[in-house]
């Protein structure tokens, strides 16, 4: 199987083996910014805005906030490690390698997932002592967690090919990836929203995977989960066949 | 078999043509020169044989296997040395030869690699990190790169380039040690006497074509003028070789003569001794390839 093949695996333990020896920079920092949110929103929210009956600010919060660090850390792990490569030149030592478009996709997007999630876990252990929260559907946490990171991770692998510099990256990040993850739910509910803010909402596709990935904690969400999955499958698969397209044409990276 | 097939390559980059229907078919066992001024085309045809660029038109097959249409062979069957100094600062020099070990598919390759790191003097420095080397020794990783997988075919762009003395014996021992075991060496380079002591065939690139495409000796014989230059003890220059002097000194009585053909030089000699004049000291000097790379170059040798 061509996703089990030395290639593969050589190339995703290189991505993961990158962060690691950076750790303080790709895990601890992000984990750090995130406690830093929830102490300071959540000591000046927490007993203005009640957002699902029941349910304390805080606790609603940390979902979100894990969400969030997954969404980010996922994407810079791609794009970041891409365009270093592409831009100090070692990007040449795997093109010039027998690895195919799905190999280099594949082991691009599951270092990315990987290092979404560690974080992700990381802001999580230390988040949940701050509030009591409850698991009402485990497997919904997992699923939606898996795809906002392979989402952002495939996000990251577009970003990086396309992007020659770095600030065409910081552009990327800064007009597209930003505003759509704190506009997507993770600090409130979109009911607390005006009516039209509350459609447009429904737009972006960030929205589904926070809102999915909370309804596995409290069992409530703003729109049914099964509706979250489906966008969030197919966003997925979109991105994912354009992102094998890119690579499969050799856009940006052999010309 | 032909270890390097370039049929009909086209490439353009915007308006620039870089290379235009270049056809070269370099045998296996060669060590073969690709020679050109800066712009020539030459990193491009590379990076076509490489897969690095996608040619516009034509066709690239290493060993038999199209470039593109089986990728994966080509490239398992090719080593290729960037010209650029380029390296991952992530790791050091054994993680940087295990990784690309692994990229080709290899996960048990420490053997070789220590035998590769040891014919490159880089032994001391596996477990140093890549930012911490010299340009020469990370000159060295880019060869050993190049070589973890065993390639028959091995390209080289460039790999002296501001490189010192030492390495540059290391390294053409180790990769004519290479050739004489039946690997296929490409070699681009700017230093022409190095093309024309290891390269046993050469093609010379101007403007995306090829301009000349010949062996080594073959190329030199082509530019049949050489020179001859006499000292006089007594006497002068003849009259009738007066026409043959691109250079003299005449207080030294030192004159160069150019002479077309060796059997010329009987004449010359004669025709010294006829008129009285006896040498003291005799020169004999062959064209050499950069003479020849000048005159195809300014377009005299076609």
């Amino acid at each position: 199987m061509i996703m089990f093949s030395t290639s593969f695996k050589t190339l995703f333990y290189k991505e993961v083996l990158r962060f690691w020896k950076v750790a303080a920079q790709t895990i601890t920092a992000p984990v750090l910014s995130s406690i830093l949110y929830l102490l300071i929103f959540g000591h000046v929210l927490e007993n203005r805005v009640e957002v699902f009956p029941g349910v304390s600010y805080t606790a609603f919060l940390v979902p979100g906030l894990v969400m969030m660090s997954i969404l980010q850390n996922a994407f810079a792990n791609s794009s970041s490690s891409l365009i270093q490569s592409k831009i100090n030149g070692s990007m040449v030592f795997v093109l010039l390698a027998p690895v195919s478009h799905w190999e280099f996709f594949g082991a691009y997007l599951l270092a990315a997932v990987v290092r979404g999630l560690i974080v992700g876990a990381g802001v999580f252990i230390i988040t949940a002592w701050f509030a009591s929260l409850s698991f009402a559907a485990p497997l919904w946490i997992a699923v939606f967690a898996l795809l906002g990171a392979a989402i952002l991770g495939t996000m990251g692998v577009i970003a990086g090919i396309w992007a020659d510099k770095y600030d065409q990256l910081a552009t990327f990040q800064n007009f597209l990836i930003m505003p759509a993850t704190f506009l997507s739910g993770v600090f409130y509910s979109i009911h607390s929203l005006p009516g039209f803010w509350q459609k447009t909402s429904h737009f972006n596709p960030f929205f589904y995977m926070v809102d999915g990935f909370r309804y596995g904690f409290f069992g409530q969400s703003d729109v049914n989960p099964w509706t979250s999955l489906t966008v969030v499958v197919l966003f997925f698969i979109s991105l994912s066949l354009l992102t094998i397209r890119l690579l499969k044409s050799g856009y940006k990276l052999r010309n | 078999m032909t270890a390097i097939d370039i049929f009909d390559v086209s490439k353009s980059y915007r308006s620039l043509k870089a290379l235009s229907d270049v056809s070269l078919a370099i045998e296996e066992g060669e060590f073969f020169g690709l020679l050109g001024p800066n712009g020539a085309g030459k990193t491009t045809l590379i990076s076509i044989v490489a897969g690095l660029a996608r040619a516009d038109s034509g066709k690239v097959s290493i060993l038999g296997h199209d470039v593109t249409a089986d990728f994966r062979e080509a490239r398992r069957k090719l080593g290729v040395v960037p010209q650029e100094l380029v390296f991952d600062p992530f790791f050091t020099v054994r993680e940087t030869l295990r990784l690309q070990s692994g990229y080709f598919g290899l996960s048990n390759n420490d053997d070789w690699i220590d035998e590769v790191m040891s014919n490159l003097d880089l032994a001391d420095k596996a477990e140093s990190n890549m930012r911490t080397l010299s340009g020469g020794m990370k000159r060295r990783v880019l060869v050993a790169q190049a070589l973890v997988h065993k390639p028959p075919v091995i390209v080289l762009d460039e790999p002296t380039a501001g490189v010192d003395v030492e390495l540059r014996q290391t390294l053409w021992q180790f990769i004519g040690r290479l050739n004489r075991e039946g690997h296929t060496i490409v070699l681009t380079t700017h230093y022409l006497e190095e093309a024309q002591a290891l390269c046993n065939r050469i093609a010379m690139l101007k403007s995306g074509q090829t301009v000349a495409l010949d062996t080594t000796e073959g190329l030199i014989r082509r530019i049949s003028e050489s020179q001859l230059i006499v000292q006089l003890k007594e006497g002068v220059l003849p009259e009738n070789l007066q026409p043959l002097v691109s250079a003299s000194a005449p207080s030294q009585k030192t004159y160069t003569l150019r002479i077309d053909d060796y059997a010329d030089l009987e004449g010359i000699l004669a025709s010294l001794r006829n008129n009285g004049a006896t040498i003291v000291d005799m020169q004999l000097q062959q064209a050499d390839l950069e003479d020849v790379f000048l005159q195809i170059m300014n377009g005299k040798a076609e």
